[in-house]
């Protein structure tokens, strides 16, 4: 039953590990992440099919086949440590463990979400979990998250923040301006880059010569790594490195967690100008089938134990929809100056 | 004549005049492969291979620097900021360098740049991708600011953009790309400095650009069965801007009401407003009026956004308090 990688797969995908979990994680936790990735995967397909259906609108893009990066990161983070986020920042918050209520409610514009429905899936923010907000400028969370690093640093909490970004981002100037300080004053902030290898249909080796990302980091003096970015273990083994490193005061790393975009851009994209018969193969990877694999094969989970996670995590999105499409309110145009300015001040 | 929309008379204005002149380029993000996200750029990899049309990374910044290195030395880059929000990132080349080169060197520079950016709202697409920042440029001396919207005029204007040896800011309307009219097959220019007068009238001028001359002419026709009679004037060209024609029309109306999409506060609208007022306070019998979008960040949802945006709405009840007395 075990998930059977094809040769020509693990010959384009060289960083491909089995999933083995670190030694002593409990099946609570292991579980955990099992939920926090199917649930990422749940609330996305669903919100395409919701896009399809013009029940929400604007740009919306899926974390769909990033799972393991999001959830294995912040699996290395304490509550208060503080994550900045990109345009596909649903995983994130979900990762972070925010509420997919009141996102589902954001996507519908409505005011019980996160945003009040000013923001939307591309900028849904989930400060008080320290998610510190989507973005729909490529690059611009790098100094974002070296700045929260930095108050972190005066301010003494000892907490990390963790810098999410795409391959596309890695090649703004703020990308390469903001790594250069962090190392330059051992700010504690962990560059995790979600190296998909595209952008929106540009691929990354027609824009970069170097495309082994990580190795980047040498220019800065920093610590690169790259992990399998469809390998929730080997993602959060590498994360759980470096936040301890930067905790102690020893600076930024750079993890490069290499997968492959399978879905669209962006939920309606239907990529006709990207030959998906070559990314067919890559499914095999998928880092949800790989990890209820392992749950099943290592005997770590029955599987009628995943059988109602999986129930459970349905009925969790089709609450949370039914929540945002029959019980919350949109926001009225007396709503529509709040919090431009602090302290309820209103300059129109 | 044919109609075609907005989105093929752009390609089409780029690919004849890459077709007669080989110094034209076209580069931005997803404009090569992908034909850009609109389909404005589709077909040009194919026509010119990757030479001539180059995907860049995302990095605003510098391929908006480069554009402006090319320009000196020989190409006509036409540049393109997918959503023109982002020109936020390009904007210290475009306005401390390509602006200002051929005066800072005394004359002895070309600068044939041509900076594409859709903008405009609607659709829920929210605070950082919704934003109108046509008056940023145009207070900024050594520029062309042109925001045309009718199919016709997007293809005549792309074309003269290129051929001009000035950096322009050529603005697109995002929720025009379907719109249809007749656009001639052959290679033709329209001028810059030039507004067209879309409807004539004796009552109210209403100046307007891009989307918002669509709506003027919208609250135009509606008000004409109350018997009131507008000049819907579409400026076409921000920076050069026609005055004569603006002022021409208000020495017969005696009423102006300005329109940007925009939010009001520090907008174009005001710009013209107040010369209008040092050109000819003495023709207006009544204030001007301003119509722009309120001062908020785009919101998401939107019922909020079409609350912010100005449209027939707004416009027409800005024409009845530039009728009071
Ligand atoms: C400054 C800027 N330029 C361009 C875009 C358009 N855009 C949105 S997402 C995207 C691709 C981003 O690629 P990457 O960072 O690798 O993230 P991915 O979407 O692959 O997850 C682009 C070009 C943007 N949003 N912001």
């Amino acid at each position: 039953m075990s998930i059977k990688i094809d040769k020509e797969v693990l010959e384009k995908f060289t960083c491909y590990t089995p999933l083995k979990a670190p030694e002593g994680m409990k099946k609570e936790e292991q579980m955990k992440l099992f939920y926090r990735m199917k649930l990422i995967r749940e609330f996305d397909t669903t919100v395409k099919d919701l896009w399809m259906e013009n029940k929400i609108y604007g740009l919306a893009h899926s974390y769909v086949a990033a799972e393991a990066i999001a959830v294995g990161t912040c699996f290395a983070l304490k509550p208060d440590d503080a994550i900045t986020s990109t345009h596909r920042g649903h995983g994130h918050v979900i990762a972070k463990g925010g509420d997919v209520k009141k996102m589902m409610a954001e996507l519908f514009g409505k005011y019980e979400g996160y945003n009040h429905g000013k923001g939307g899936s591309m900028h849904i923010a989930d400060v008080p979990h320290g998610m510190l907000g989507a973005t729909g400028i490529v690059g611009s969370g790098m100094p974002l998250a070296v700045g929260s690093a930095l108050a972190a640093d005066r301010l003494g909490t000892g907490n990390v923040t963790i810098c999410f970004h795409g391959d596309g981002g890695t090649n703004q100037g703020v990308w390469h301006e903001s790594i250069n300080m962090a190392a330059a004053w051992n700010l504690p902030v962990i560059f995790v880059l979600e190296n998909n290898q595209m952008a929106i249909g540009t691929e990354l080796k027609s824009v970069s010569k170097e495309v082994e990302l990580y190795k980047r980091a040498a220019g800065y003096g920093i610590p690169g790594v790259q992990v399998d970015g469809f390998n929730v273990f080997a993602v959060y083994k590498a994360v759980k490195k470096a936040v301890d490193r930067a905790r102690n005061g020893e600076g930024p790393s750079l993890i490069e967690a290499k997968f492959l975009r399978l879905l669209g851009h962006f939920v309606a994209d239907d990529q006709w100008y990207r030959d998906l018969k070559a990314v067919e193969p890559f499914w095999k990877l998928d880092p949800i089938s790989r990890m209820k694999d392992y749950l099943l094969e290592n005997k770590i989970a029955a599987a009628k134990e995943i059988e109602r996670v999986e129930k459970d995590i349905t009925k969790e999105i089709l609450d949370a929809v039914n929540y945002a499409a029959n019980e919350c309110t949109e926001p009225s145009v007396e709503t529509l100056y709040d919090n431009i300015y602090a302290d309820g001040e209103i300059i129109k | 004549m044919r109609n075609i929309t907005v989105r093929e008379s752009l390609n089409e204005a780029m690919r004849q005049e890459m077709e007669i002149d080989e110094t034209v380029i076209v580069m931005g993000c997803d404009v090569a492969i992908r034909g850009n996200p609109f389909g404005v750029t589709k077909g040009l990899l194919r026509q010119f291979g990757e030479k001539r049309v180059i995907d860049t990374p995302i990095s605003e910044a510098a391929f908006t620097g480069m554009g402006v290195g090319a320009a000196a030395m020989g190409l006509k880059p036409i540049v393109e900021i997918l959503y023109s929000d982002w020109i936020t990132l390009a904007s210290d080349q475009i306005v401390n360098m390509a602006a200002k080169m051929r005066y800072m060197f005394g004359g002895n520079i070309e600068m044939p740049l041509v900076v594409r950016a859709p903008f405009g709202a609607g659709g829920g697409n929210a605070a950082q991708h919704s934003q109108s920042f046509e008056n940023w440029f145009n207070h900024i001396p050594g520029l062309k600011v042109v925001a045309p919207i009718t199919p016709y005029d997007l293809k005549g204007m792309l074309i003269t953009a290129i051929r001009d040896k000035n950096p322009v800011i050529f603005f697109e309307h995002k929720r025009a790309y379907q719109m249809k009219g007749e656009v001639p097959e052959e290679l033709y220019t329209v001028p810059f400095g030039k507004a067209a007068i879309r409807r004539e009238g004796k009552d109210v001028t209403i100046v307007s650009y891009s989307m918002m001359s669509i709506h003027a002419m919208e609250a135009a026709e509606e008000l004409a069965e109350d018997g009131i009679d507008c000049e819907v004037i579409d400026l076409r060209s921000i920076l050069p801007m026609d005055y004569e024609t603006v002022m021409n029309s208000i020495e017969k109306t005696n009423r102006v009401v300005v329109t940007q999409e925009a939010n009001l506060r520090g907008g174009f609208a005001a710009d013209i407003v107040a010369e209008i007022i040092d050109r000819g306070f003495d023709l207006l019998d009544t204030a001007p009026v301003r119509v722009g979008g309120l001062n908020v960040p785009m919101p998401y949802n939107m019922g909020l956004e079409n609350y912010v945006i100005p449209g027939k709405e707004t416009i027409k009840k800005a024409i009845r308090k530039a009728l009071k007395d």
